[in-house]
């Protein structure tokens, strides 16, 4: 089968600092692939290239048959459509509802009729709990909401692709057990390739079919959720045995 | 019978749909990509379709995705308002799965809020204009006059080099700007005024216009205006992203007053720089006076300073000193006003910005105008 991403080389530095090393993985269609390692090891900053948001320095990136290297504007807004990305704070415009918020992409890159768009909306708020939710603005919801109300967002245009960075960073456990369930379901019902982002090792030992560990900007494992829990690399060992501690 | 059909995109990413008689038959992938081009054109041929039921036959469909759902219940809504029901039948269990998940449950869709009318908006605008909006301006008036006077002798909750920071922030950094315009000002009004008063032969007089303008209304206006838009917005914006961002509440949450902590501060390093900022004004302004009357009227600069010291009195520099005094508070609290009542994120402190400086001019020119008033009336 043939990768969603491929990551090639990919290398990152920052003034003098150099963030990532030469790295390549590839994650594979309708899987749960989980990025995880310590602050600062360069989680995001992968993430970012792969959404991209940070230009490429050296390295290549092909996303579903796009070489974001050599990538056309038309051809990145055309990908842009296929990718939703939830941020770690959930980016919400703050000056729109929460209704007006999951309606920008929709308005944005669809010719869709209002009609057919509020339907939408209420349908990805439905999917995220937040149906009363509607007429709210940011400001009025709590962290863990305001993160569902993003979510609702990045799944907007039914991306075949999601990105998640940090998707549990404040979460109270029912709240993550549900946006767990809610992610297994986006993969198993709707085939959505995720990336995700995450320190919460239940939500990893739960959800991950294959996990990419960084360390100090290197992958020091790339592989089945299964062999990074068998793996005697130390660092991974040490990661995984905080959750008994 | 009426029949309608199309085929779009490739075989197996493609759509097929047709209206024969009292049937709507989709085949394929019913998707956004493809929903977008054939929408308006599948609801054109269901308006050619009469009975009071419509069968829709999903049975070719291989995908589905939210957007599917979402025409087909647009194409329900649309159907049902002309009173025709649209029937499913023929489901592949993979649609009803997912339409598990993208159908909209029935009751779920909230009560939209009732319109108000015009007098309730009038009526509910005055209410929170004058309950919230008016007290809570005194409120923080009052606070920020309190605390401004008190903290003029305690040290103990002054952040060291504030003050000083501040001043630096607000009147020195002012002081190119507020020369140059008033130096400009004092030479547009000078060549206005001395054209027509060349035509009496009262070019002397020229003199005395600058000098009086300028002391008493042109300075501490033209300054105070500059301040309202220059520091007033600074103001507004700083603290307004500071409520944003939950920086107030975390001083709150210290047991530090924000009022003090954030408004005392720009309130003394104000009426310390205004009043002293007027007078730069003042000097300057004359100064395009005596330019204009040195080249313009050939009146010497050593007559248009003896003319000056003889019609310069003392309560005209007083009054704008005081002018000064009392702009300056009114552009610190009113900065302060907007930007503690932000709402929102980024648009929100773009809003408050504004209507700070709007608001701060305003009251600058009312206060100018009562104090004239108070002044100078005989």
């Amino acid at each position: 089968m043939q990768p969603i991403v491929e990551v090639q080389n990919l290398s990152a530095q920052f003034d003098e600092r150099v963030i990532l090393k030469n790295i390549s993985f590839d994650i594979m269609p309708n899987e749960i692939t989980v990025i995880l390692g310590k602050s600062g090891c360069g989680k995001t900053t992968v993430l970012k290239h792969l959404v991209g948001l940070y230009e490429l320095q050296q390295g290549t990136v092909r996303i579903m048959d796009y070489d974001i290297n050599e990538i056309t504007e038309d051809d990145y807004a055309d990908l842009v459509r296929k990718m939703g990305v939830l941020f770690q704070n959930g980016a919400l415009l703050n000056s729109l509802s929460v209704a007006e918020n999951v309606a920008v992409p929709l308005e944005q890159n669809t010719l869709l009729s209002p009609g057919m768009i509020d339907y939408l909306v209420r349908v990805k708020l439905q999917l995220v709990e937040l149906e009363d939710a509607y007429s709210l603005y940011p400001s009025q919801l709590s962290g863990g909401m305001r993160k569902r109300v993003a979510l609702a967002r990045a799944l907007a245009l039914d991306p075949p692709l999601l990105f998640c960075d940090e998707p549990s960073a404040g979460l109270d456990p029912v709240t993550l057990a549900a946006l767990d369930d809610l992610f297994l379901n986006l993969r198993n019902s709707l085939g959505i390739t995720l990336v995700l982002v995450t320190h919460e090792i239940p939500s990893i030992r739960r959800l991950a079919d294959h996990i990419i560990f960084l360390d100090d900007g290197q992958v020091l494992f790339s592989g089945p959720l299964d062999a990074a829990l068998k793996s005697d690399i130390p660092q991974i060992g040490h990661f995984f045995e905080k959750e008994i501690v | 019978m009426n029949i309608s059909s199309e085929a779009i995109g490739k075989p197996e990413s493609g759509l097929q749909w047709e209206v024969r008689g009292n049937e709507l038959q989709f085949a394929g992938a019913l998707t956004l990509e493809n929903i977008e081009i054939v929408h308006s054109r599948i609801m054109t041929a269901l308006r050619n379709v009469t009975g009071s039921e419509i069968y829709l036959n999903l049975a070719a469909v291989n995908q589905i995705d939210s957007a599917g759902f979402a025409f087909l219940n647009s194409i329900s809504s649309r159907l049902e308002q002309s009173g025709t029901k649209l029937i499913w039948r023929q489901i592949p269990d993979e649609i009803s799965e997912a339409g598990k998940t993208f159908a909209l449950r029935e009751g779920e869709r909230p009560a939209d809020h009732k319109p108000q009318s015009l007098i309730e908006n009038i009526g509910e605008g005055a209410y929170r204009f004058f309950a919230d909006g008016v007290r809570s301006f005194f409120y923080l008036m009052a606070n920020t006059m309190y605390w401004t006077f008190t903290d003029m002798f305690s040290h103990r909750h002054r952040r060291k080099g504030e003050f000083v920071r501040q001043t630096v922030l607000i009147g020195a950094d002012s002081i190119p700007i507020i020369a140059l315009i008033s130096f400009l000002i004092g030479l547009v009004l000078a060549l206005q005024s001395a054209a027509q008063l060349r035509q009496f032969g009262a070019n002397i007089f020229v003199a005395d216009l600058i000098v009086i303008s300028m002391t008493r209304e042109m300075g501490p206006l033209l300054t105070a205006i500059m301040f309202a838009g220059r520091s007033g917005s600074a103001i507004a914006s700083e603290i307004g992203t500071m409520v944003v961002t939950e920086e107030v509440d975390a001083l709150k949450t210290m047991a530090i007053n924000p009022i003090r902590y954030l408004v005392v501060p720009k309130m003394h390093a104000m009426i310390f720089s205004l009043p002293l900022l007027t007078l730069l004004a003042d000097i300057v302004g004359i100064l395009g006076g005596v330019v204009i009357g040195y080249f313009y009227l050939s009146i010497s600069p050593w007559v248009f300073y003896n003319r000056m010291i003889s019609v310069l009195i003392f309560r005209d520099l007083m009054t704008g000193f005081i002018k000064s005094l009392i702009f300056a508070g009114l552009i610190v609290i009113t900065g302060s006003f907007y930007g503690f009542r932000v709402k929102g994120g980024a648009q929100g402190v773009g809003k408050v910005t504004t209507a700070a400086v709007v608001t701060a001019i305003f009251l600058v020119i009312l206060a100018d105008s009562l104090l004239g008033l108070l002044f100078y009336f005989d």
